[in-house]
């Protein structure tokens, strides 16, 4: 197989068996989580809160007062982290060409070269959070195989894709196979490992948001 | 498998419900939640991470409601919950945690932390794993009517003094009381001061309110150790005293967690939501005051600062009612660094307190509320909660501080103006 068929076979039936993974498994674990339901808060609620939990779907990423300074680390890469991957996922150009052939929509690309800057400000923030993990006993202590497994599968898409773009090392078709199949990896452990909180954030945030709105606190 | 241990884990199996697998789904093992934890800043010993103190119950979510999980533990690849485990366990779930709330507020994920660890402490306390202290605190609750094992004719001595000192009545099975005053143990032994400012209050305000003989204990060890069975029991003569009375309301007394049994839990223990209201002492003041039934006259000169009780505040909303009322007899009130919804815990809540096994634990925690106090540079301190009160006062004891306890309730009263 040359460096062709394997792009070949990467595009093609690879990625299709990768999105099935992706959707069926993040179908069944959405089923896991609501098929568990819950008993209704019979106790009245304080104020009539509307929106609490959906409020804090989104104001749960910024750090409540004094949090920043006691994990600076944590909370700042994780901010480049999550937005370097966003805005290289869903604003580099291939991409937004690949989304487009999916699904027929597409969105303005940003320029290139602010991409490859979010890449990098990404990979430079998952190997100082890498090193925070392994450094700060608290963060060790919790962390086990899925942690350095999740961490893994996160940095080799954008390691790749980054050595894509460079034509780095290695040749430029096979290096653009390797990068789809670290995608396709990616997308067939997230449902199984805990980036499916890319998913499950919205329903404990949600829980959480609600929770604390019925008792007239904002959280 | 123990029978026991059966029972534990069919418990943890049956609170198990789509937010707690929603919160272990989510969490990305970040530890922020240790930052919040008042056992863990004070100690710096990591297995105090909040999160971690769930790991038994995390794990038995993984092997029942998922399928990977339930794959591993088909093929044996997966460690089962021992009853060795839980025994390491029950000092982290009880004597470490006063589900204060604070790591709830923190969690990226939005993880409502401290609702898991109410829930874990049901299997825990089911497989036996529940500290002996807080057991014997049940039985009483359960047996005698009052954890610390007060009956009512101890009630009725107090009522008797209070009576003499005020020579105002205090009400008993009032029928159509507007209110069904409620106390704690606590506020009965070392706090009789409540009792007679609450008369003396409502008397100026013209409240019609009532205590009654079976059901005159707030607080709820039920809840606290993890047995729902014996918190129904006990928030249950409650609710039949209130039924039987025909109140409009029922006043939680300066105590948290017996707001939080009665206000959020109570409705969801009896299956049923009330047919009464259930209001805090310090809210049912505040609309005494806004309806300029509530008047004092002077101010306390001297610089004082408030604890915001966890499940008053964090976890009740009960967070403007107290500066307001504080407004009107303060003169110098200085708010503690994170005070309000981010305050820090007395560090007794939850069980805590009563839990003579954690009290090195609680006395080292206690050093944050401590550097909080100090900050302030006052020497009286106010807050709502008789149990705050005595585990803060036996805290600064320890620590040789000069600081002043009083509740808010028994602040107002010595600004009452009386007999217009």
């Amino acid at each position: 197989m040359n460096h062709l068929d394997l792009l070949t076979f990467a595009r093609g039936s690879a990625l299709n068996w990768a999105l099935i993974i992706f959707v069926a498994g993040t179908v069944l674990r959405l089923f896991e989580i609501f098929g568990l339901s819950r008993k209704p808060d019979l106790a009245r609620p304080r104020i009539d809160s509307p929106g609490s939990g959906w409020r804090t779907m989104f104001t749960r990423s910024i750090p409540p007062q004094g949090m920043l300074k006691r994990d600076p680390v944590t909370y700042i890469g994780g901010y480049a982290f999550h937005l370097g991957l966003f805005l290289a996922i869903f604003f580099f150009a291939p991409h937004i060409e690949f989304f487009r052939s999916i699904s027929g929509l597409s969105w303005r690309a940003l320029p290139s070269a602010l991409v490859d800057a979010s890449v990098v400000a990404a990979i430079v923030s998952l190997i100082v959070l890498l090193a925070h993990r392994l450094n700060n006993p608290v963060k060790r202590m919790l962390s086990t195989f899925g942690d350095y497994l999740a961490w893994t599968v996160t940095f080799l898409p954008l390691l790749t894709g980054y050595m894509a773009y460079h034509h780095l090392f290695v040749e430029y078709t096979l290096m653009l196979a390797l990068h789809i199949f670290s995608v396709e990896l990616l997308l067939v452990l997230l449902p199984f490992t805990k980036l499916f909180h890319t998913f499950s954030v919205f329903v404990s945030r949600w829980y959480n948001g609600d929770f604390f709105g019925r008792k007239g606190v904002a959280s | 498998m123990s029978a026991t241990l059966a029972k534990g884990i069919n418990a943890f199996k049956e609170v198990i419900d789509t937010p707690i697998a929603s919160y272990f789904s989510s969490c990305v093992h970040c530890g922020l939640c240790a930052e919040a934890c008042l056992f863990y800043n004070e100690t710096g010993e990591e297995k105090y991470t909040p999160i971690h103190k769930l790991e038994p119950l995390r794990r038995v979510w993984k092997q029942e409601y998922t399928l990977l999980g339930k794959l591993g533990k088909m093929l044996g690849l997966s460690r089962p919950v021992t009853d060795e485990e839980l025994t390491e366990w029950e000092p982290l779930v009880y004597d470490s945690c006063t589900m204060c709330g604070r790591c709830s507020m923190v969690c990226p994920v939005g993880n409502d932390i401290t609702y898991m660890i109410r829930k874990m402490r049901e299997g825990m306390s089911a497989s036996g794993h529940a500290p002996e202290d807080m057991k014997s605190a049940t039985t009483r609750a359960i047996n005698i009517g009052s954890p610390m094992g007060i009956k009512w004719p101890a009630v009725q001595a107090q009522i008797k003094h209070v009576q003499a000192e005020t020579n105002i009545e205090v009400p008993v099975d009032k029928m159509g009381a507007d209110y069904l005053v409620l106390m704690s143990s606590m506020e009965i032994i070392n706090f009789p001061e409540y009792l007679s400012a609450i008369s003396r209050i409502f008397k100026q305000a013209g409240v019609s309110w009532t205590l009654a003989p079976d059901a005159f204990e707030a607080t709820n060890s039920g809840i606290q150790i993890g047995s729902s069975d014996l918190a129904r029991e006990i928030v249950s003569r409650i609710v039949v005293a209130a039924e039987r009375l025909k109140v409009k309301c029922v006043i939680s007394p300066e105590c948290g967690h017996a707001f939080t049994a009665i206000r959020w839990e109570g409705p969801n223990l009896m299956g049923k939501p009330f047919c009464f209201e259930v209001k805090h002492i310090l809210e049912v003041l505040d609309e005494l005051h806004a309806a300029g039934k509530l008047k004092t006259k002077g101010k306390d000169k001297r610089p004082l600062t408030y604890h915001d009780p966890c499940q008053i505040a964090r976890r009740g909303g009960v967070v403007e009612q107290p500066r307001r009322l504080l407004g009107e007899v303060a003169e110098d009130f200085r708010e503690m660094p994170d005070a309000g919804v981010m305050n820090w815990c007395c560090g007794g809540g939850g069980g805590v307190s009563a839990n003579s096994r954690a009290e090195p634990l609680r006395l080292e925690a206690f050093k944050v509320k401590k550097r909080q106090i100090e900050t302030t540079g006052a020497h009286t301190l106010i807050t709502a909660c008789a149990n705050c009160r005595i585990v803060m006062e036996e805290g600064m004891e320890h620590y040789h501080m000069k600081v002043e306890v009083l509740g808010l309730t028994e602040l107002l009263a010595e600004y009452l103006v009386e007999g217009e």
